[in-house]
């Protein structure tokens, strides 16, 4: 046998790899342009100042009360719609895999439809829905449930209020994909084994739609994180968000390399989060592959 | 309080139950009464109205009219969970979050049943099944026998008065399931469960059942032990949808003579007066005569125009002279095949008057 003979399966086999790498080619290129160099250029501004090194960037959040503020604020708000969109969108899911093919259909319709207009458009709607002369406050001083219109936007009241809003279809969309894949022979078998409504529900619906669960909170939470146009147009100045923060340092200051910092410290947060999530239920679950 | 611990087994009776669906009659008028300890199949091709049927002895479906009773007890209008029957599904529908111990414990824990009467009712349950030590195994590490039995374990553990089986060996290999079907109908005898068993694969019901009930459209045709319904059959449907049958038209001569055109058949059972009668030749029951020249009474000639070799058996078609094709079974042995014809030969039949079964058209 000699050595320079090629074993036909592997040079198959290699030839295959080089089909792969083509077609992944283009793909690849633009995630290494648009993410992976614009990445690495975050992380180096950020620890870079007057053309040397420096961690001056990120020493400050140790020390400035406006960046801790900023993401204590975030953190709180994306909780705050996380539990509200899963308390919210859990029912509507429910209602939606338990339906006719056509009734489930009208009801994930009427949850993307807002979808489709631009958040702009949905952050004024509330704005004029909210406000002190707004629809709200007219109808409950109407009533005469209240004296003095209540204060619903222009605060964290009124930014949470729309971010549940726009990322509610985000929880619902994930949580109806898990729960169209339980048999409904399961439940059959858990009442024909006598089980109660709710006791079939309670251990056997509700721990097989946990992945959904997992999936839209984390989805909700990250996408809470980077808000930008929701809290600057509903919050008033009382709410400053993280994004805000980065908007600011560039926008006022001048100041990339801060700018970077916190980009990259949110960017981390992410990460962490997404492990978290990961731990509790495999990742691939998450994203609904299984 | 004294509690039996013999299992007590109900009698089902089902009276008059139709569901309809606008227009769609799914289950017409159908009554069938369950002895207690009975293994009753429901036979007939998918669409039949088998589902309809089990939806609603298992409470998923709300018949239009109609009763149902379990023992002395009218369960129509009772939730499922509250009816007290074991149900072993299609695809078997095991909790793929729990254990096979806490899918089989399911029943007790929904019944609130104390802890500590747990463990002796688990083991006894595994150990029918003969999957003793299987209690922490997860169910996607199990075959498709074992998740079978698990489900079983688990329609069992509570001891209901009636356990249903939705086409519960279906999804298994073909020998799986046959070696399953003995063990179904020995677990049956040992526990004298009343059991209602739904498929629709014959040679399944014909194996297990004390009785067959067999459905089209919704009704019930016939209902009857495994023998009677395979030599006896009430009509076309019937002998067609049991057995390896061919069907030829044939008119009356008397209450004991057909005419399969020119050919005289004499049978020992009355022959129906339907205007449209049918001959079931099922291919068993054909013998070959070796005579050649035979004429007679009960004798059919024709043409061998395939042969087909089916391990245990040879399978022949014949066309025969008068019109129509049938086909018989020799075994493929050495006394098989001194009988056998090659194709284009001549061969002669018979079919003796005890076989010859003539049935009116289904309406």
């Amino acid at each position: 046998m000699s050595s320079t003979s090629i074993d036909p399966s592997r040079a198959h086999e290699s030839r295959e790899r080089r089909l792969t790498l083509m077609l992944l080619a283009p793909a690849l290129s633009v995630v290494v342009a648009l993410l992976v160099v614009p990445l690495c250029w975050l992380v180096w501004q950020s620890v870079r100042q007057d053309g040397g090194f420096t961690l001056a960037h990120y020493a400050r959040f140790l020390h400035d009360d406006v960046y801790w503020m900023a993401f204590l604020q975030t953190f709180r708000i994306a909780f705050v719609v996380t539990a509200a969109t899963v308390l919210l969108g859990y029912p509507v899911a429910y209602l939606a895999a338990g339906s006719s093919r056509r009734t489930s259909l009208l009801i994930l319709a009427m949850v993307v439809l807002p979808f489709w207009t631009s958040v702009l458009v949905r952050a004024y709607a509330w704005l004029i829905l909210l406000q002190r002369r707004g629809l709200v406050n007219g109808a409950l001083s109407d009533l005469g449930v209240i004296d003095h219109p209540l204060i619903l936007v222009n605060n964290e009241f009124g930014t949470v209020i729309a971010t549940i809003h726009i990322l509610l279809p985000f929880m619902v969309l994930p949580l109806y994909a898990t729960m169209q894949k339980i048999p409904r022979e399961l439940t059959m078998a858990g009442a024909s084994l006598g089980g109660t409504p709710l006791h079939v529900f309670l251990r056997v619906f509700l721990p097989l739609s946990l992945p959904g669960v997992v999936a839209g909170m984390v989805l909700v939470f990250v996408l809470t994180l980077g808000f930008y146009i929701t809290p600057e147009l509903l919050g008033g100045g009382r709410t400053y968000m993280v994004s805000m923060l980065v908007s600011r340092n560039i926008e006022l200051y001048n100041e990339w390399g801060a700018a970077s910092s916190i980009s990259i410290v949110l960017l981390l947060c992410v990460f962490a989060i997404f492990r978290l999530a990961s731990l509790l239920i495999p990742f691939e679950r998450i994203m609904g592959a299984r | 309080m004294v509690k039996s611990t013999q299992q007590e087994n109900f009698g089902v009776s089902i009276r008059s139950a139709t569901k309809t669906y606008g227009d769609f009659r799914a289950l017409d008028d159908v009554s069938l009464e369950v002895r207690p300890g009975e293994f009753v199949s429901i036979l007939g091709p998918s669409g039949s109205g088998k589902t309809t049927f089990l939806g609603i002895l298992g409470g998923f479906v709300q018949p239009s009219s109609g009763r149902i009773l379990l023992g002395e007890r009218d369960i129509t209008f009772e939730p499922p969970h509250k009816r007290n029957i074991g149900i072993v599904f299609q695809n078997y529908a095991l909790f793929p979050h729990m254990s096979v111990a806490e899918n089989v414990v399911f029943p007790l824990r929904a019944r609130r049943l104390p802890k500590s009467e747990w463990p002796a009712k688990l083991a006894a349950a595994l150990d029918m099944v003969e999957l003793g030590g299987y209690g922490a195994r997860r169910i996607d590490e199990l075959s498709g026998g074992q998740r079978q039995r698990v489900a079983l374990a688990r329609a069992m553990i509570f001891e209901p008065g009636l356990i249903l089986m939705d086409e519960p060996l279906s999804a298994l290999d073909k020998q799986l399931r046959e070696t399953m079907q003995i063990e179904l109908k020995h677990l049956h005898r040992k526990l004298a469960a009343t059991i209602i068993y739904v498929t629709h694969d014959q040679r399944e019901a014909l194996t297990m059942s004390d009785r067959i009930a067999i459905m089209n459209k919704g009704r019930i045709v016939q209902i009857d032990t495994p023998e009677r319904l395979h030599d006896n059959p009430a009509d076309s449907f019937v002998a067609g949808f049991i057995g390896e049958a061919t069907l030829l038209p044939v008119t009356r001569v008397d209450e004991r003579t057909v005419m399969l055109g020119d050919r005289r058949l004499v049978s020992t059972r009355a022959v129906p007066h339907n205007l449209s009668l049918f001959l079931v030749v099922h291919s068993e029951k054909l013998t070959v005569e070796p005579d050649e020249g035979a004429e007679g009474a009960n004798l059919l000639s024709g043409v061998v125009d395939e042969v087909l070799y089916q391990g245990e058996s040879l399978r022949l078609f014949v066309t025969l002279s008068g019109g129509g094709r049938v086909s018989l079974r020799l075994p493929s042995n050495h006394h098989g095949r001194t009988l056998l014809k090659q194709p284009g030969e001549r061969i002669v039949v018979r079919l003796h008057p005890d076989d010859t079964v003539v049935v009116p058209e289904a309406p």
